[in-house]
């Protein structure tokens, strides 16, 4: 496994790619490995073993889904947003709305709905933002975000205003499985399934030659433009599937809260998710779940311990990512296995 | 006349009241191997931005191949067979050498919008790439990131990335700059070696590098045109001495 390359001096067709690291790496990356089954296993182990929490656990997944669509945005395109909540909500208020006026509550086929209603407002506000790039663009999602929320607020008579649309009747999956509020397993179960599906599709897409030429507009936009890409289509097209895929989420928010509010659509929800995928490690695939899984645990438990200050906690924690860790918890422990790694290896 | 491969006419830049580029006519044909030189400011990376479309020019116009591309999209310009170097590095810093040549090549042949099939299963876009790094000296260095290589093995990248776009023009903006004499000869080689029929500009302020190189010399001096001819004409001109040769060789 050392890294004897093909002999420098050799040329033409006969190099054998695979002799080499790099190609061999290239070639191999998308290549499931050993512990990508680790969270799907103890997700299910979760519900066996918490009945109990699976409303938090079902939480928890569809924040997973959301914090994932953000990575393909911002961690791997490098859009940088703080609007992301626009197509949750929007995701969400489609669930909604179809679901209260009695016009269509079937939950799958719902879920699509949702996914291409958030698609057609990521397509539209992202061909006119994504024009900008940096503090403008950040500045310009969030607005995008709070008139989609100041909207959702005037339109009171059929978005229910500040306090939603309450009691949305469910059908069941397949005309089988029940949404029961009290006992939320189908709920977690369906939660899982979808997070599972859009994970593939997020995996798909960032180990591909377009995920790569994502990254690369990410890396330095203006040597994209110097190589012929069509930059502005490629992040219209990436913040259109991140905006179906936030949409999903919220969508499966509102089915298994069986409600709609504004808090769908609002900057503490699109903060959130920025700061979980900050926490967990943006451009990591994995940093979703890490990050998510830890900020809700540790506000879950800080809440309970200091009900008034836990947002203290929380902020601290950040402050001290922000400062040491700019790649999250996964980029901390990549750089600590790495270090243990190169001691292990005789000098 | 035959259409050159690339001309400019009346070719004007303004930056507020400083003509960086002022009435520049100019003509590359196919094959050619010219050399842009004058000294610091003159506009030289001016001219490299406007012939590529990263500024548009104030008055003028570009033909490639007769066709009119003043108004073409920097990405489409590339797409018709113009790349360039940057005169500081612009790559993609947080990837592999490997990564950087590969985003190039799959733009270039097209398999960048693939959405569904891992890079990896290109296994046309990863070799065509490893040759290039090969071709370069690079192969051993294809696994590091860019930010961990020296800048001037980072220039052997930059020019690997506008080879893998297999240009019929390629405009090198200080190609050798930064980098240390010992690996220079890596890239004058990989100069001398490029396809015979492609239009080559290079910008450098090395001379025996362009005296060596270029078929035609232009000299550029405050954003115009000073004096254009072969290597033999501009040597011996006493003006272009004056206001270029003569002074220390870093102008
Ligand atoms: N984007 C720009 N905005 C304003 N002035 C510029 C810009 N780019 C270049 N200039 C000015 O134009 C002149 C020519 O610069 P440049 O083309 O980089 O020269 P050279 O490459 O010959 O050293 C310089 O005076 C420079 O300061
Ligand atoms: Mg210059």
């Amino acid at each position: 496994m050392s890294a004897t390359a093909a002999p420098s001096g050799l040329t033409g067709p006969a190099l054998e790619l695979s002799e080499h690291p790099a190609a061999r790496m290239l070639i191999g990356r998308h290549r499931l490995r050993w512990w990508e089954p680790t969270p799907w296993i103890l997700a299910i182990a979760f519900y066996f073993a918490f009945p109990s929490y699976l409303g938090f656990g079902t939480d928890l997944l569809i924040t997973i889904l959301f914090a994932l669509s953000l990575d393909l945005a911002l961690g791997y395109a490098g859009i940088l947003t703080l609007g992301h909540a626009a197509f949750f909500g929007a995701g969400a208020y489609t669930v909604g709305l179809l679901a209260f006026n009695g016009v269509w509550s079937e939950p799958i086929t719902s879920l699509i709905l949702a996914a291409v209603v958030a698609a057609v407002v990521g397509f539209a506000s992202g061909l006119v933002l994504l024009r900008t790039t940096g503090l403008t663009l950040l500045m310009l999602t969030l607005c995008t975000m709070l008139l989609l929320e100041e909207g959702a607020n005037m339109a009171h008579e059929y978005t229910g205003g500040f306090d939603g649309l309450p009691s949305l009747s469910i059908p069941p999956i397949f005309g089988i499985f029940e949404f029961n509020p009290l006992y939320p397993h189908t709920q977690y179960i369906y939660s899982l399934v979808v997070l599972f599906v859009g994970f593939l599709l997020v995996r798909a897409l960032i180990y591909s030659p377009f995920g790569q030429s994502l990254t690369g507009i990410r890396e330095n936009m203006l040597r994209m433009h110097a190589v012929g890409s069509p930059v502005r289509w490629r992040l219209v097209t990436c913040y259109t599937i991140s905006a179906a895929i936030a949409g999903v989420a919220g969508g499966l928010w509102a089915q298994t809260n069986a409600y709609v509010n504004l808090t769908t659509l609002s900057l503490d929800r699109a903060a959130t998710v920025f700061i979980i995928l900050i926490l967990g490690g943006y451009g990591r695939l994995y940093g979703a779940f890490v990050g998510a899984v830890a900020y809700m645990v540790l506000s879950h438990f800080l809440a309970r311990v200091y009900p008034t200050a836990w947002q203290l906690g929380l902020g601290l924690l950040l402050v001290v990512i922000a400062l040491f860790a700019r790649n999250g918890i996964l980029g901390i422990s990549e750089s600590l296995w790495r270090r243990i790694q190169t001691m292990r290896r005789p000098s | 006349m035959t259409a050159a491969l690339l001309e400019t006419h009346a070719l004007s830049k303004h930056f507020g009241a400083l003509a960086a580029a002022r009435q520049i006519d100019f003509r590359l044909d196919a094959g050619a191997r010219h050399a842009l030189i004058g000294p610091n400011g003159a506009g030289k990376t001016t001219f490299i931005n406007l012939l590529t479309g990263v500024l548009r020019p104030s008055e003028g116009r570009i033909l490639l191949k007769g066709q009119d591309v003043t108004n073409v999209a920097e990405a489409n310009r590339v797409k018709l067979g113009i790349a360039r170097t940057f005169q500081i590095n612009r790559l993609f810093r947080g990837l592999s050498v490997l990564e950087n040549v590969y985003i190039a090549v799959s733009e270039r042949i097209g398999a960048a919008s693939t959405m569904v099939a891992p890079a990896g299963r290109r296994p046309d876009v990863i070799e065509e790439s490893m040759h290039l790094l090969d071709t370069l000296n690079l192969q051993d260095d294809a696994q590091l990131r860019i930010s961990e290589l020296p800048y001037g093995r980072q220039r052997l990248v930059e020019i690997a990335i506008a080879l893998g776009l297999k240009p019929e023009v390629l405009l090198l903006d200080e190609p050798a700059a930064g980098v240390p004499s010992a690996e220079s000869h890596i890239i004058l080689n990989a100069i001398d070696e490029l396809p015979k029929h492609i239009g080559v500009l290079i910008i450098d302020h090395d001379m025996d590098l362009v005296f060596r190189f270029a078929q035609r010399i232009t000299v550029m001096v405050q954003g115009a045109v000073f004096a254009e001819g072969t290597p033999k004409e501009i040597g011996a001109n006493a003006d272009v001495r004056a206001v270029y040769l003569g002074q220390a060789s870093h102008g």
